[in-house]
């Protein structure tokens, strides 16, 4: 059975479009047969992401508009033929979107793929609207701070009575904590918010913490998902994600400051 | 302030803060977006009864919705107007 999995948040720039890239590489790569769709109409960015953006021949809104097949717009990965890359339409028309639209090619893509991933836009329009309709799981994405968690929370109470689950009484979708660009070191001076804060508030089941990191911004300079630095914190942070979704009990980590050696704390400022 | 006290300040816990703004702001909401959606209508209507009989303001008048497990309770409060 496919799994319909929406990676989420409410408010913009907190690693939705990051997360999305980075699980689809990872479920990819663990031979799972994965489509990851871009859902920001007229801000395409997942392509970027991906590095995948100068093989962009038809996008989203053609399939749903008849102007080409989902195999002519799926971009195959060149580096796991096992993901597939939907890239959204660069229209204006907010509108380009429509639930039978969107419906249509979900089902066409469950016949064949084991995951497909809806990286949402932010915001509570049309496109997070559709980007969560359909969803059998949510990756909730929330930076430690006030307004990322106030919004991750309007979410919950959007997935919980606006998606078909909902509408149709079916089991609720399946809602996960990820916690990113989180920084123990300011946490443990009292500045950010700690998991347990954040977890004391929504009370979700949590996936795992994906530190703030330098790797994040080197992977997307060159087009490669941050899941593919193996060697990275954050990198490995979205492995062990991709992991935990898939039913391992893997230990959480990035959670604690990493432990400096003797020299590392006499000269902590 | 001691030596002592100097090297012990701290700066304040902003993310103690944090936590206690969202605590309260998120319960606040969750419970709105609970509500029924015929309260605000219900509370128009009520209104308008109640004000043919005795003189109240808006703010005279409360209706507070609550869920739990296994009950809805449905809490109307009126202040009336003091006699002369
Ligand atoms: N863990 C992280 N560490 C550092 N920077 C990050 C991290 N996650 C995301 N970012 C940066 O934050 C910005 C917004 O990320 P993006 O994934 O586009 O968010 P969204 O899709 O939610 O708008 C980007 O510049 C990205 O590089
Ligand atoms: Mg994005």
């Amino acid at each position: 059975m496919a799994r319909i999995i929406v990676v989420t948040s409410g408010k913009g720039g907190v690693g939705k479009t990051t997360t999305s890239a980075a699980i689809a590489m990872g479920l990819a790569k663990k031979g799972h047969k994965t489509a990851v769709i871009d859902f920001d109409v007229g801000l395409r960015n997942l392509d970027l992401i991906l590095g995948c953006e100068r093989r962009v021949v038809y996008d989203f809104v053609n399939v749903i508009n008849d102007e080409a097949t989902l195999n002519q717009a799926l971009i195959k990965d060149k580096r796991c033929d096992k993901l597939f890359v939907l890239p959204a339409s660069q229209t204006r028309d907010k509108d380009a979107l429509t639930v039978e639209g969107v419906g249509k090619v979900l089902n066409e893509l469950k016949k064949t793929f084991k995951y497909i991933v809806c990286d949402s836009p932010a915001g509570i329009e049309r496109g997070a609207h559709l980007a969560m309709y359909f969803a059998d799981d949510a990756f909730v994405v929330t930076n430690p701070e006030v307004s990322s968690v106030r919004d991750s929370d309007r979410m919950l109470g959007i997935l919980s009575s606006k998606s078909q689950r909902a509408e149709k009484a079916e089991t609720p979708i399946k809602e996960y904590l990820l916690l990113t660009r989180y920084n123990p070191a300011r946490v443990k001076l009292g500045e950010m918010l700690s998991v347990d804060d954040v977890q004391d508030i929504l009370s979700l089941h949590l996936l795992g913490v994906i530190p703030e990191s330098q790797a994040v911004l080197n992977a997307s300079n060159s087009g490669t998902p941050v899941i593919l630095d193996d060697a990275s914190d954050a990198g490995q942070a979205y492995a062990d994600i991709v992991d935990r979704y898939l039913g391992e009990d893997t230990p959480h980590r990035f959670i604690d400051e990493e432990k400096k050696g003797l020299f590392g704390r006499l000269f902590r400022s | 302030m001691s030596l002592l006290n100097y090297f012990k300040r701290t700066k304040p816990n902003t993310a103690r803060l944090a936590k206690e703004r969202l605590q309260i702001l998120v319960a606040h909401e969750r419970s709105a977006r609970n509500q029924p959606s015929y309260l605000p209508e219900l509370q128009k209507e009520l209104m308008a009864v109640i004000k043919k009989y005795v003189q109240v303001n808006q703010d005279d008048i409360s209706i507070n919705y609550e869920s739990d497990d296994d009950q809805e309770t449905l809490e109307l409060n009126i202040v009336l107007p003091e006699h002369d």
